[in-house]
C-alpha cells in the first residue's frame, strides 16, 4: 500500500522536463533529485520530499530515454506515478529502477492537486481518501510485480545471476 | 505478418507472433553513448556481471558531450573508454572517430535489415529507415542485455503510414515527418510500431528515410521501419560484408489502422513550442524572429541536409542578430562538406561550423539559449528548456526552412528564398 499527497501535471510531461539534459552529467541520484520537474516546478524537489503520488494525464515521461529522469523522481519522495497514459521508455524504466508507474483511466480528470491516496499495486485499487472516491488502474502484469517487489531490476538479475 | 512482427518471430525463434505478445529477442546490436552509458556500466556492475555476452555485438560511440564539455564528463568518458578497453569493446568511436552514435551506426556497418538493435538512446529507432527493428532502452535494461543479450517485448500493434505524391521545391523529408508528428500526434503511436511505405517513401533517399525513422519516437512509437529496397541493400553492403537476411512484410498484413498522407500540396512545416505535435505550416508563423539558428543532430546533420542548406546560404549573409550553429552529424559528412565546399559556404555566411556531436540539441553546451530566446533548429524535440533557459524557445523545421530563416532573423518559407536566388 502506498499512500501519499497528490502533485498533479497535465498532458505529454516528458523527460526533458522531469531531468533536464545538463544534469545528466550526475550519476549520483541523490544529486538528480534536486532537479526532479526543475523543467516546470523548481520547488518540486521541497514539495515532494517528504513522499508524494505524481499524477499526470497523456503520455507521461514522453522523450529521451533517460533512466535518470524516473531516478530523479523516485529519489526526490516520488513513492508512484497515475497517469492516462505513459510514454514507453519511460514506464519501462521506472520499473527498472524501481517506482510503480500505473495506468488509471480517469484520473487526471478526478483527483485534485492536494488529495490524500492510497494505492493498493497488488489490485490495482486507488481510494482518494479527500473526497472518497475509488479508482481502478490497470494491474501490473505477474513478472512486472515480481521486479518491483525484489527493490527494481538490478536486485532481480542479481539473484539470477547469483543462481547461476 | 508484418515486418516487425516477422523480425520479432525470428529473433525470439517462433513462428508466429501477434500483437499483445511478450517475447524475449535475441539481440544482435546493443549501442550506448556518453550520457547513458556510465550508468549502463553501474547497473553492469551492480548485476555482478563479469563479461559482455558478445563484445563484437555491442557498440559504444562517444557523442553527446564531446569533446568533453566539463570535468564531469571527461570522468563519464573516462569510464566509457575503460570499459571498452576492458571488455575488448573493437566497435569504440571516440572523440574523432565517430560522431553522432544514429549516423556512426549504419555509416559503419552496424545496422542491418532484418535485425534487432537496441541503444540506450530514444532515437535509436533511426535504423528503422534500414528495415531494422530498432528501439531506445533505459540504461539498467542496457546492462540487462550486455550481460544476457536478451530483452523482452511487448509484440506491438502497427499503424501503416502510406505516402504518396511528390514533393514540391524545397520541401524535403523533414516536413513531411513533422507533418506525421501533428497527424498523428504525440502519444498517438504510444507502445505502437510505425511502418512507412508508399511510392514517396520508395522515391525518398537514405538520409531522407532516416528522418522519418527518426522521428517515430516523438509520435511514442517503440520503431517505425520502413521496407528495405535495393536503395537499401546498396547502402548497407556498401557499409559491411555481414550477412544478413531482408525482411518484407506479407502481402496479407495486418494494421491497427493505415494513415494516408499525399505530399504534393506539403507547405514546409514547423513544430511551434513546446510540443513536437505543434505543427503549423510556415506561412503561420513567418514572423517569428529567431535569434539562433542550429542544422545538424541524428535528424538532420547528413550530406544531404547540408548540401540544401548551403545551397540557400550560397554568396548570402545571415542576419546580424542570427547566430548561425552548423554541426555534421559525422567525421565522414564534416570531411566530405569540406570537400564539396559546403563549409566553405557556411563561413562565408556568418556561420560557426562546430565538431561531430549531438551539441545543442540537448542543450549540453555549443549553443544554450538563454532566457527569452529563440530558436529555428533541425533536430527533433522542442519541449521547454531543452536547448537551455526553460524559458527559450525552440522552432524545429527542415534545413531549407532554417538556413533560409537564418538569412532574414525571422523564421521564412525556403521557396520564397529560393525565387530570389
Amino acid at each position: 500500500m502506498i499512500t501519499g499527497k497528490v502533485i498533479k501535471f497535465g498532458d505529454n510531461v516528458d523527460t526533458d522536463v522531469i531531468l533536464p539534459g545538463p544534469y545528466l552529467v550526475h550519476t549520483d541520484p541523490n544529486e538528480l533529485a534536486k532537479h526532479a520537474m526543475e523543467g516546470l516546478d523548481p520547488k518540486f524537489p521541497e514539495k515532494a520530499s517528504g513522499g508524494v503520488i505524481v499524477v499526470g494525464a497523456k503520455n507521461f515521461g514522453c522523450g529521451s530515454s533517460r533512466e535518470q529522469a524516473p531516478i530523479a523522481l523516485k529519489y526526490s519522495g516520488v513513492k508512484c506515478v497515475l497517469a492516462e497514459s505513459f510514454a514507453r521508455i519511460f514506464y519501462r524504466n521506472a520499473i527498472t529502477i524501481g517506482l510503480p508507474v500505473l495506468v488509471c483511466t480517469g484520473v487526471s480528470s478526478t483527483v485534485k492537486e492536494g488529495d490524500m491516496l492510497t494505492v493498493n499495486l497488488q489490485s490495482g485499487r486507488v481510494e482518494n481518501k479527500t473526497s472518497g472516491s475509488v479508482m481502478q488502474a490497470t494491474m501490473l502484469p505477474e513478472f512486472i510485480m515480481e521486479i518491483l517487489e525484489n527493490g527494481g531490476l538490478i536486485s532481480h538479475l542479481k539473484r539470477r545471476f547469483e543462481i547461476e | 505478418m508484418n515486418i516487425i512482427e516477422k523480425i520479432l518471430a525470428n529473433a525470439s525463434g517462433k513462428k508466429e507472433v501477434s500483437p499483445g505478445d511478450i517475447v524475449e529477442a535475441n539481440i544482435d546490436v546493443a549501442m550506448t553513448h556518453d550520457l547513458t552509458g556510465p550508468l549502463a556500466i553501474k547497473s553492469f556492475r551492480e548485476i555482478g556481471a563479469k563479461k559482455v555476452w558478445d563484445s563484437n555485438k555491442v557498440v559504444i560511440i562517444l557523442d553527446h558531450l564531446v569533446p568533453a564539455s566539463s570535468v564531469i564528463s571527461a570522468g563519464l568518458h573516462k569510464t566509457v573508454r575503460s570499459f571498452a578497453e576492458e571488455q575488448h569493446i573493437k566497435n569504440f568511436y571516440d572523440v574523432g572517430r565517430g560522431g553522432v552514435c544514429h549516423q556512426v551506426m549504419p555509416e559503419k556497418g552496424h545496422v542491418r535489415p532484418g535485425e534487432v538493435i537496441v541503444g540506450s538512446d530514444s532515437h535509436t529507432c533511426t535504423y528503422g529507415a534500414f528495415g531494422a527493428f530498432a528501439t531506445g532502452i533505459g540504461s539498467t535494461e542496457m546492462a540487462a542485455v550486455f550481460a544476457t543479450g536478451k530483452l523482452w517485448f511487448r509484440v506491438p500493434e502497427v499503424i501503416k503510414v502510406e505516402v504518396t505524391g511528390k514533393f514540391q521545391k524545397s520541401v524535403t523529408a523533414k516536413d513531411l515527418t513533422l507533418n506525421i508528428v501533428g497527424k498523428i500526434g504525440a502519444d498517438g503511436a504510444i507502445y505502437k510500431g510505425l511502418e512507412f511505405g508508399g511510392s514517396t517513401i520508395r522515391d525518398m533517399t537514405i538520409d531522407g528515410r532516416m528522418v522519418l525513422s527518426n522521428m517515430a519516437v516523438e509520435m511514442g512509437a517503440k520503431a517505425g521501419l520502413i521496407e528495405p529496397d535495393q536503395k537499401t541493400l546498396d547502402y548497407v553492403k556498401s557499409r559491411t560484408d555481414k550477412p544478413f537476411t531482408p525482411i518484407k512484410s506479407d502481402p496479407d498484413s495486418t494494421y491497427e489502422r493505415v494513415v494516408d498522407v499525399n505530399v504534393s500540396e506539403l507547405e514546409p512545416q514547423v513544430a511551434v513550442p513546446h510540443s513536437v505535435d505543434n505543427v503549423k505550416p510556415v506561412s503561420e508563423v513567418e514572423d517569428v524572429t529567431v535569434d539562433q539558428a542550429f542544422i545538424g543532430s541524428c535528424t538532420n546533420g547528413r550530406i544531404e541536409d547540408l548540401r540544401v542548406a548551403a545551397q540557400i546560404l550560397k554568396d548570402k549573409k545571415i542576419a546580424k542578430t542570427v547566430r548561425l550553429i552548423v554541426i555534421p552529424a559525422s567525421q565522414e559528412i564534416y570531411l566530405n562538406a569540406i570537400n564539396e565546399g559546403l563549409i566553405r559556404t557556411f563561413m562565408d555566411a556568418g556561420a560557426t561550423v562546430g565538431n561531430p556531436n549531438c551539441g545543442p540539441c540537448l542543450g549540453g553546451h555549443m549553443g544554450i539559449l538563454a532566457e527569452g530566446e529563440a530558436c529555428i533548429s533541425t533536430s527533433n524535440r522542442n519541449f521547454i528548456g531543452r536547448m537551455g533557459s526553460t524559458k527559450s524557445f525552440v522552432y524545429l523545421a527542415s534545413p531549407a526552412t532554417v538556413a533560409a530563416s537564418a538569412i532574414t532573423g525571422k523564421i521564412t518559407d525556403p521557396r520564397k528564398n529560393m525565387e530570389k536566388v
